[in-house]
């Protein structure tokens, strides 16, 4: 089997989802051009070598529809040559889209190509895209739908996770986050957003609030108490009859951020990359997606690492850089305790907690922060995963070179 | 020709007016003669030039149309497992399909709505171009269907949601309930209101006056009021909520409602013609299952028949309650005070002392003017309901009554004395009944001169709230006294079952077994809310340790202790019996002292005992739901079994009835006889038997099942 290489990663910064974010005025198919951009201006390659430019994006609804990333490409220079494909799971998209396009490099059917993600959750807001999932009675019945936050109040409540570990944790990333930007560690991978007249925009992360503490914390009220009043509690409950009650842990601060950004990876055979002298900074070593329960929906990550180790022949402590996605505390901790790890061990730089979840892009992104720090570390393997809405999940094995 | 169901008129202005009054029917409902005649009506209406639109309206006055005839459709399901999809699908839409006819024939047509119109009756009214409802609140519109397990099936999932909108239509469809006239004036769903004897007027009137032969959603600009489709953002959020809400209350054991939800959810998606199709579908899909089947035998059939005393000795003159004495003003006394009283009889509340006494009247005046602050009576019939309840701790204020009810402490010797006290000053042979739960009625009829008019009439708490009475034969009760009594219940408006005397009769002893089996699980190591879940879950009303508590622990104890004692060495000792008597020993009472399987906080939910862990550790292996559900369901059922072999109830349709009405067995069920029957005998007790042996004689299968089992025979003929 061919191996598929990393020669390149660039991610935007994540600005806040909001009208007052500062990327609120860039268009989603700007935002992911300038990225795509980036990647063929650090790199010289014949554009038109690329073989397909595979994006995820989840709101695949109003501008951000009709596969935006083809739209991206072109708008990149890319020239008319080069296709692209639009992918959604859900949360996981961004990964997918690497993995997708680097099991084409695998088979042997491409030999340069792009995985990158999109989502401007400003402009296009979650949820817009509809789905029989979440409103057609057949299906909401049959597979138990409950709002995520609800998902993530049930794993705090059945794997014993309280508020207070829920909160430190929190912190704990907001701590990472700010470290890490300090001491400079995502500086080579970070593209600043610029306007169409060349201001910048934004060139860190805003959604960031490194001054948390627990006890301000402590102030919020859990989110999901209401809903989960009016029926998905009982919803939920009915598939996991040993819970008396549901323990409504998450809140804003202790939940992924909603935020604006994109980002992509330039993957490769080694022999395009002989032909351009571009330099490989790791080897995909094995990716797996899986499925569980889609009423407790975000369980899935443990599932998709060991599957993950599994294909690779690795164990978890091959493992020396973990990315687990802050989309609820709960989730991680989950992962944690299911993998038998500490939490000192996943997420050193920091989440989605701190720094926001832009849902189609935020698996591209957690890919690139790895391999940054498997390369500030001088370290082998890096595992990424992301629960993913529907009960679904998706790990990536990378190996540095 | 001869109109069975519906009468056809032409006035001089040229409009027809179809009058229904079905043939040997008590109330309006359709039937096949309803339906082959609206058919040949609406050719009639449409062939006929002198004929300018039409009126329908009843010829009753208890109801315009009270739906379909459910004995129809329960005897067509009878050969349901002969007929294809197709052929049940094509019965099914026929109604749908002569409805569509009715709209789209081209003529105007108006409705005279003047009665009671449900399922059938208000789709055909939602069918109509102009709705016209008498302006009288006892007037009930509604779409029912849902409380039989089934979904209404000729249009009501998609007109009513297009005149309503859907998010305000979605209760109506989902819970079944009613709205009066003017509800339905502001609900959108009837044009206008006038006075009863006026409405086959203006509607006529309003054919003459050019109204238009074309329903809003046949016109092409057509918007369903409050958003359409599942990219508005009202309706998305609808389709997100509802659903989540309505498996709270269901539990998913009601297929209907998710078949209502779909039938709203796609039909609006889709023009009429489709969208009834749809809504076909679905309807066609309940039918096919066992819950509606078993729903419409148990809650509509059987229990109208209980109603209407199917069990009254039919050679015995109508003996109707004037003045009734209530012995002991207790919870239960003032319970059955209040809702005789409601029913205009008079009644006496006899209690030791007279502030005893007056707090059985206090508990009528507290439930009147909850219904005085709601609107649900008026000042006079609250002061009526209230001046026919007269306390009194004298004896002789008796006299003149023509039904006695004992209510007092569970106490044979207590009980014997009242009984004298009262024989000595009311009339010779007066009918005596005793609401006891527990003392054998045989046994305290020796108390009275005339053992045959000696009966037991045994209510639920609180009684104002819970439909059944259970009549108790002693084995010298006679025919009066059980005439009496189920004309009483008839009275009161609630539904009897006649049980013949046992222990604990038939409800008690086999709802005890229920809080029973979860106290044996308990003991077992199983974690007490996979216990408590399940029940609720199975549908049962209320959860095995919440129901424990309600009843009161102190109250089991006592029982288990006297059952004990009674049974001697027949007695079978269960571990729930331990956990019984640790949690009595523990002074955990139950609700009443705020501390039994539950604490119940001041200021707060409450919440499983965590105490209960010290006690029976929670085993780290668990069972299934499924294993404990059944555990539950079918320790319930080998009892009634149990209770038919020994004569205590006579008649599936009784145990049926009782079990769902008396003790909140799971109503999706249609009672545990008919969940027999359904699971299948055989496969039944093939399933007892490994409970059996997991889980020792609890389970043990009465012969008369496994007889049942080797003839291949079932408790109802369907």
């Amino acid at each position: 089997m061919t191996d598929a290489l990393i020669y390149d990663h660039v991610r935007s910064p994540r600005g806040r989802g909001k009208p007052d974010g500062s990327l609120h005025t860039i268009t989603p198919i700007n935002l992911l051009s300038q990225v795509l951009t980036a990647v063929r201006e650090q790199n010289d390659f014949n554009v038109a070598d690329i073989d397909d430019v595979v994006t995820g994006c989840v709101t695949a609804v109003g501008e951000q529809g009709g596969n935006i990333g083809r739209f991206a490409a072109i708008m990149a220079g890319y020239t008319d040559d080069v296709p692209g494909l639009h992918v959604n799971r859900f949360c996981a998209s961004g990964l997918v889209a690497a993995n997708y396009a680097a099991a084409r490099i695998m088979a042997g059917q491409a030999d340069m190509m792009i995985g990158c993600g999109v989502e401007s959750m400003s402009r296009v807001q979650m949820g817009f895209d509809g789905g029989a999932w979440l409103f057609d009675p057949q299906v909401t019945n049959k597979i138990g739908t409950v709002l995520q936050g609800i998902s993530a109040d049930m794993i705090a409540t059945k794997y014993g996770f309280s508020r207070e570990d829920c909160d430190e944790y929190s912190v704990l990333s907001q701590k990472r986050a700010k470290a890490a930007w300090d001491a400079g560690y995502f500086k080579g991978s970070i593209l600043p957003i610029k306007d169409s007249i060349g201001r910048v925009m934004l060139d860190h992360d805003e959604h960031m609030r490194p001054d948390t503490t627990t006890a301000d914390l402590a102030a919020l009220k859990s989110s999901f108490n209401d809903m989960g009043e009016l029926g998905f509690d009982s919803v939920i409950m009915q598939k996991y009859p040993e819970i008396e009650n549901v323990n409504h842990v998450h809140h804003a601060g202790n939940s992924s951020g909603i935020v604006d950004g994109a980002s992509a990876v330039l993957l490769g055979t080694k022999e395009a990359g002989k032909k351009y002298s571009l330099k490989a900074r790791a080897r995909i070593v094995s990716f797996a997606d899986i499925g569980t329960d889609p009423s407790i929906m975000l369980t899935g990550p443990g599932k998709a690492a060991k599957k993950a180790l599994e294909r690779a022949g690795l164990t978890k402590n091959d493992i020396d850089v973990w990315e687990v996605n802050e989309a609820f505390a709960s989730v991680v901790l989950r992962f944690c305790q299911e993998m038998e790890l500490g939490t000192d061990q996943v997420n050193v730089n920091g989440g989605a907690i701190a720094m926001g979840h832009p849902l189609g892009a935020t698996g591209n992104m957690l890919l690139g922060t790895a391999l940054d720090e498997l390369e500030r570390t001088n370290k082998k393997y890096a595992l990424i995963t992301l629960c993913v809405a529907g009960g679904m999940a998706t790990a990536t094995i990378i190996e540095r070179i | 020709m001869t109109n069975k169901a519906i009468k056809f008129d032409l006035d001089k202005n040229g409009i027809a007016l179809l009058t229904i009054d079905v043939d040997g029917q008590s109330m309006n409902v359709i039937n096949k003669e309803f339906m082959s005649e609206l058919d040949s009506h609406i050719d009639t209406i449409i062939a006929n030039d002198r004929i300018k639109g039409a009126v329908i309206t009843s010829g009753r006055d208890n109801a315009f149309l009270a739906g379909a005839d459910l004995n129809m459709v329960l005897g067509d399901l009878a050969n349901k497992d002969n007929a294809t999809p197709e052929e049940i699908f094509e019965s099914s839409f026929s109604l749908n399909k002569l409805f569509r006819k009715l709209e789209t024939c081209g003529k105007p047509i108006a409705v005279a709505i003047n009665g009671l119109t449900l399922g059938g009756g208000l789709e055909l009214s939602l069918a109509c171009h102009y709705r016209i409802a008498a302006d009288n609140d006892k007037i009930k519109l509604g779409l029912p269907e849902v409380q039989i397990g089934l979904i209404p099936g000729a249009g009501g999932t998609q007109r009513l949601p297009r005149l309503m909108g859907i998010q305000l239509a979605l209760p109506y469809l989902l819970q079944g309930k009613n709205m009066t006239s003017k509800q339905a004036l502001s609900n959108n769903v009837v044009h206008e209101i006038a006075p009863a004897d006026e409405i086959v007027e203006k509607a006529k009137k309003w054919i003459l006056d050019g109204g238009k032969a074309e329903q809003p959603w046949d016109q092409k600009r057509f918007k369903i009021p409050g958003g359409q489709g599942v990219y508005d953002p009202n309706i998305v959020q609808t389709f997100m909520g509802a659903p989540a809400m309505t498996q709270k209350e269901t539990k998913n054991n009601y297929p209907a409602t998710v078949a209502i939800l779909s039938a709203v959810f796609e039909g609006h998606q889709l023009p009429m013609d489709q969208a009834i199709d749809v809504e076909s579908r679905y309807f066609t899909q309940q039918l096919m299952g066992d819950i509606a089947p078993n729903m419409i035998r148990t809650l509509f059939v059987n229990k109208n028949k209980a109603d209407k005393l199917i069990r009254r000795p039919k050679d015995q003159p109508e003996a109707k309650t004037k003045k009734l004495g209530m012995l002991g003003a207790g919870l239960m006394g003032a319970g059955i005070a209040y809702v005789s009283a409601r029913a205009g009889i008079e009644v006496v509340p006899l209690d030791r002392e007279m502030e005893y006494a007056e707090k059985g009247k206090d508990y009528s005046k507290g439930l009147v003017e909850k219904d005085l602050s709601r609107k649900k009576i008026t000042q006079e019939k609250a002061d009526q309901l209230l001046s026919l309840i007269k306390p009194t701790t004298d004896y002789a204020d008796l006299e003149g009554c023509d039904l006695i009810i004992e209510a007092v402490l569970e106490n044979p010797k207590v009980k014997a004395d009242v009984t004298k006290k009262a024989e000595a000053v009311i009339p010779d042979g007066c009918i005596y009944g005793s609401n006891t739960s527990t003392l054998p009625i045989t046994m305290l009829a020796k108390s009275y001169s005339h053992e045959d008019k000696f009966i037991g009439i045994h209510f639920f708490s609180p009684v104002d709230k819970m439909p059944l009475v259970e009549i108790i034969l002693g084995k010298n009760t006679g025919d009066e006294a059980l005439a009496k009594a189920l004309d009483y219940v008839r009275q009161i408006r609630k539904t009897p079952i006649v049980v013949n005397d046992s222990r604990g009769f038939y409800t008690s002893r086999c709802f005890m077994t229920y809080p029973l089996e979860a106290s044996n699980m308990l003991a077992e190591g199983i974690s007490p809310a996979l216990i408590e879940n399940s029940g609720v879950y199975a549908g049962m009303a209320v959860g095995p340790f919440a129901v424990n508590d309600e009843v009161g622990i102190d109250l089991s104890h006592h029982i288990g202790e006297a059952t004990k004692a009674a049974l001697g060495d027949k007695y079978q000792k269960e571990a729930s019996h331990e956990v019984i008597e640790t949690l009595f020993n523990l002074g955990r009472k139950g609700k009443k002292n705020r501390k039994g399987f539950y604490e119940y906080p001041e200021d707060g939910k409450k919440f499983l005992w965590p105490g209960l862990a010290d006690h029976y550790p929670v085993s780290a292996e668990q069972p299934s739901q499924e294993e404990v559900t059944k555990r539950l369901l079918y320790r319930q059922a080998l009892e009634v079994v149990r209770c038919m072999d020994e004569n205590v109830v006579t008649a599936a349709e009784d145990a049926d009835i009782g079990a769902i009405f008396g003790w909140g067995f799971a109503p999706w069920t249609g009672g545990p006889i008919s969940m027999i029957d359904t699971i299948g005998i055989s496969k039944f007790v093939n399933e007892c038997d490994e409970l059996c042996d997991k889980y020792g004689p609890a389970f043990n299968v009465p012969d008369s099942l496994r007889k049942m089992q080797r003839n291949g025979t079932s408790f109802y003929p369907l």
